[in-house]
């Protein structure tokens, strides 16, 4: 068994930890940064961000990523904004009240310094981004336009009208294009991270799988940075895109990284409602509708009846008749209530009966009221994309009657745990981004992950890398070390094991069969009775796939089937250990709600005496129940409360 | 509703492909066109045939990853709508469809419906940056940008990189996707001192990759699932020209 290392959260007061942080960490001399090769995985926000500054600071950079294209990261389909805290609104907005919200948002269960640098770098993102030329919206005068968004009574939100990842990611690839150009950064699309290698405890290069030709390749670097994104795809149906996965990070578990609070995920209140068993992945509106959108259902399950079956259209159902329940429960946020809470009363309504999407999970997300008082013009100009993107799906037009939502998995707040520089507990091993578990506790607050991914990237590597590169010599272990021989071997065995079942079992139908097992028993609300069948039954599916799942064509070759299937293979190790944290923690908190643990009116009830710790699982053995490390949080700046948007 | 597939097969670049057709009874009328195509592919894996190879990722319509010429029309026949956004409810019972990869020569098919578009990663490798240091930059609000301004620049950065312009020209031109970059950056204060040196880069690699020139079809604005317009291959003609000019002026 290892130990959870130090956070290396530096003393002092919390306003000044970063600052002297960066005052007396080493630093890798100019001449010197060449020598050393950094691995970036993955090219979204994180790994894009990173991969070009790293570049442009003169450390030697590869980057891989399984798109056929590095802007193609998932980050683009980030919709709604970036926070920071630069307060151009005078609304009293400042970095402690970001902080604040944040660290609140997460429902008390986020590292405070962390959160704290987090809310510090804010303003330098936006100015960094302008600067790259990211056309974010305006106000006439010609300066920064903002919006609101759920669990903060401030606008600090910085947008690209729908579109403010794909703008912000093509500013990141932007910057690594220039870098590519330079020769700084190699890069290698569509290619795929399968394993980790660790030599004497240090994290020391990968293993990746050319998608192209099937060539199973090495690569040596003095650091890896996985910056590989979240594991909602767990779930099978989540607003993630089809690709993402957890392969890199549960790999790097296996070779004893740690995953911390793997149970917290974040389900998003503002998805299309799913509509039939083709269902290849559901899609997300952006949390900004909200901002004039009204939520309701009606009052009474008769009528929500009547909806579902077309007896009744929804502007027919007379104001006294519906239940704007979000503006009922939580007056001071109304509809802009945070996520969790958001999507967990989404859900009771419709247990109650009165959903009204035909499958009877669904409400309405209405705008009749802002479009009588802005006019049409004015909501299409925030909004135009969502209203379109909403027609090409459902095909109904949502100026016109009420949209219709329900909450899907969006966001993953757990993932390999990190001390403050970012690195794993693994020497060499530095996570970012939303692959990490780091700074959104046990729930995210809308347009906070652009932050995050962007402030890991941009500001927080560039000086936090060097505090490991000070301690090593580069160049060290190449890829003739017997290790690496060893792991690419492995690989490739794992690879011939999945093509040689030959069973009758597609890939994807395993992977809905798990997914619907997390949904219903790691979802929106989870219970002991429920958790334990699920980690009961996760190995069953397990045992079956290795059986009965039927993989066409070679290794040799673009293969799809193969990809799908050594990802699916990972989830169904993952899923299990999410189970295993769900059932452990033993309290409601943010995005995990226990049934178990709840007030008397329904809110997550946490136990801060025994779980205010972050959960970091170690893998301990093919078959072994996996250790549980406990990290405890302190608490200085801020008193522990109950989260209240009443 | 029932169909019938079409599809090109191609087992990998050096091999010969050709259309295939396939029978696509029972889909559901509210699944996506890729969703149709998952579950052809299911039947196909069922029955150990090999499964349709074709790009997508984030089925929202905004990676830019699928692509697809669907009867004729790169992304199918819906305006402003990427492949993974067109549904099924626009097909009729009975239908005959037609798919095949971009049609293009600096786009080489690598397997069956799934093209290698690196070339455009080349293009902005050229020149399509702001190049501006990490942490050099000035406060956001120091660079004031009229909305109008900031408005046109936002429409052309909305370029999603699909390479749909490309696939409908008879050029195989790549200038709709080279002309939403540049005009993006020619647009705004940040984009000026690198202007003429972006230009010039982009439009020479253009070149060299083997993208053809603009004769004015309009085909790109047509199939374009951004809905970038034309009039950025008109600034792009602009920009380059008053580039080359100066550089001949100069030298």
């Amino acid at each position: 068994m290892s130990t959870l290392p130090d956070s290396k959260v530096p003393s002092g007061p919390l306003d000044s930890k970063w600052e002297r942080h960066k005052n007396t960490s080493k630093l890798i001399a100019p001449n010197n940064r060449r020598k050393f090769e950094i691995l970036v995985v993955g090219s979204g926000l994180a790994g894009a961000s990173a991969a070009a500054s790293l570049a442009e600071l003169g450390y030697g950079v590869k980057c891989f990523c399984y798109q056929d294209s590095a802007r193609r990261a998932h980050s683009i389909a980030a919709q709604g904004g970036i926070n920071a805290a630069k307060n151009y609104q005078n609304d009293g907005d400042s970095v402690f009240r970001l902080f604040y919200d944040t660290i609140k948002g997460g429902d008390f269960r986020a590292r405070e310094a962390n959160v704290h640098r987090l809310a510090e770098v804010s303003g330098a993102i936006i100015d960094q981004c302008v600067a790259q030329g990211v056309p974010f919206a305006r106000e006439y005068g010609g300066l920064l336009a903002n919006r609101s968004f759920g669990g903060a009574q401030v606008s600090r939100t910085f947008y690209a009208r729908g579109q403010t990842g794909q703008q912000l990611l093509l500013g990141a690839y932007s910057a690594l294009n220039k870098e590519i150009a330079g020769g700084a950064v190699k890069m290698f699309p569509r290619s795929e991270m399968l394993d980790l290698v660790v030599v004497d405890g240090h994290a020391r290069g990968i293993v990746v799988r050319d998608m192209v030709t099937g060539e199973i390749s090495s690569h040596a670097g003095d650091a890896v940075l996985l910056c590989t994104g979240g594991y909602g795809n767990v779930f099978y149906l989540s607003t993630n895109a089809k690709g993402c996965n957890v392969t890199a990070t549960w790999r790097a578990h296996k070779r004893g990284a740690f995953f911390a609070n793997p149970c917290y995920t974040q389900i998003h209140p503002t998805c299309i409602p799913v509509s039939g068993d083709y269902q290849s992945k559901l899609t997300l509106m952006s949390e900004s509708l909200r901002n004039d959108g009204r939520v309701w259902v009606p009052k009474d399950p008769p009528t929500a009846e009547k909806i579902r079956k077309g007896q009744m259209r929804p502007s027919d159902v007379p104001e006294s008749e519906r239940d704007y329940y979000l503006e009922r429960k939580y007056p001071s946020y109304g509809n802009l209530a945070p996520r969790d809470i958001s999507s967990r009363a989404a859900k009771e309504a419709c247990d109650d009966g009165r959903g009204i999407a035909p499958t009877g999970l669904g409400v309405f997300l209405d705008f009749a009221d802002s479009i009588r008082r802005f006019g049409q013009k004015t909501i299409e100009e925030r909004y135009g994309n969502l209203f379109v993107m909403y027609q090409q799906i459902t095909g109904q037009n949502g100026y016109e009657t009420p949209m219709m939502i329900y909450p899907a998995v969006h966001y993953t707040m757990g993932g390999l745990w990190v001390d403050y520089n970012l690195m794993s507990n693994l020497p060499g091993l530095h996570v970012l981004g939303e692959a990490n578990f780091s700074d959104h506790g046990a729930n995210r607050l809308g347009a906070s992950a652009l932050m995050q991914g962007l402030a890991d990237g941009y500001f927080v590597i560039p000086s936090t890398l060097p505090v490991y590169l000070a301690g090593i010599s580069p160049g060290k272990v190449t890829i003739d070390h017997p290790e690496f021989k060893r792991v690419n071997e492995e690989v490739r065995a794992r690879t011939s094991r999945l093509l040689s079942i030959q069973g009758k079992r597609t890939v994807d139908s395993f992977h809905r069969e798990l997914g619907l097992l997390i949904w219903d028993k790691c979802g929106m609300a989870r219970d002991k009775a429920g958790l334990e069948s699920a980690i009961a039954k996760v190995p069953q599916i397990r045992a079956e796939f290795y059986e009965n799942v039927r993989i066409t064509g070679s290794g040799s070759e673009l293969n799809q089937s193969l990809e799908k299937a050594g990802r699916v293979a990972d989830f169904l190790e993952f899923g299990e250990l999410m189970c295993r944290d769900a059932l452990a923690r033993e309290e409601s908190c943010g995005g995990h709600f226990r049934s178990e643990y709840q007030t008397p009116d329904g809110e997550a009830l946490r136990n801060d005496e025994q779980f205010a710790h972050v959960a970091a699982w170690e893998h301990t053995g093919e078959g072994s129940v996996p250790h549980r490390h406990e990290e405890q949080l302190a608490f200085e700046a801020v008193q522990l409360q109950t989260r209240s948007y009443k | 509703m029932n169909l019938k597939l079409r599809i090109w097969r191609q087992k990998n670049a050096k091999t010969a492909g050709q259309l295939v057709e396939i029978d696509a009874p029972e889909i559901p009328d509210e699944c996506s066109f890729l969703e149709m195509l998952d579950i052809v592919n299911e039947r196909l894996e069922s029955k150990g045939e090999e499964p349709v190879a074709f790009d997508h990722d984030c089925r929202e319509g905004i990676c830019g990853m699928c692509s697809l010429v669907i009867n004729g029309e790169p992304h199918g026949p819906n305006r402003a709508t990427t492949t993974c956004q067109l549904h099924m409810r626009h097909f009729k019972d009975g239908e005959t469809i037609t798919v095949e990869p971009y049609r293009a020569e600096p786009f080489p098919v690598i397997r069956d419906l799934v093209v290698d578009r690196q070339a455009f990663d080349r293009i902005q490798q050229a020149g399509g940056y702001v190049s501006v240091r990490t942490g050099a930059a000035q406060d956001g609000n120091a660079i004031p940008i009229g909305k109008v301004v900031a408005d046109k620049a936002m429409e052309a950065a909305a370029c999603i990189g699909c390479g749909a312009c490309v696939a409908a020209c008879p050029n195989a031109s790549a200038m709709l996707f080279v002309g939403a970059r540049v005009s993006q950056f020619a647009l705004l204060p940040q984009g000026q001192p690198e202007r003429e040196r972006r230009v010039i880069a982009m439009v020479e690699t253009m070149d060299a990759e083997g993208f053809g020139n603009c004769s004015n079809h309009y085909e790109c604005e047509a199939v374009c699932p951004a809905e970038i317009k034309a009039d950025v291959i008109a600034r792009l003609n602009r920009e380059y020209n008053v580039a080359k000019l100066r550089q001949a002026v100069m030298a």
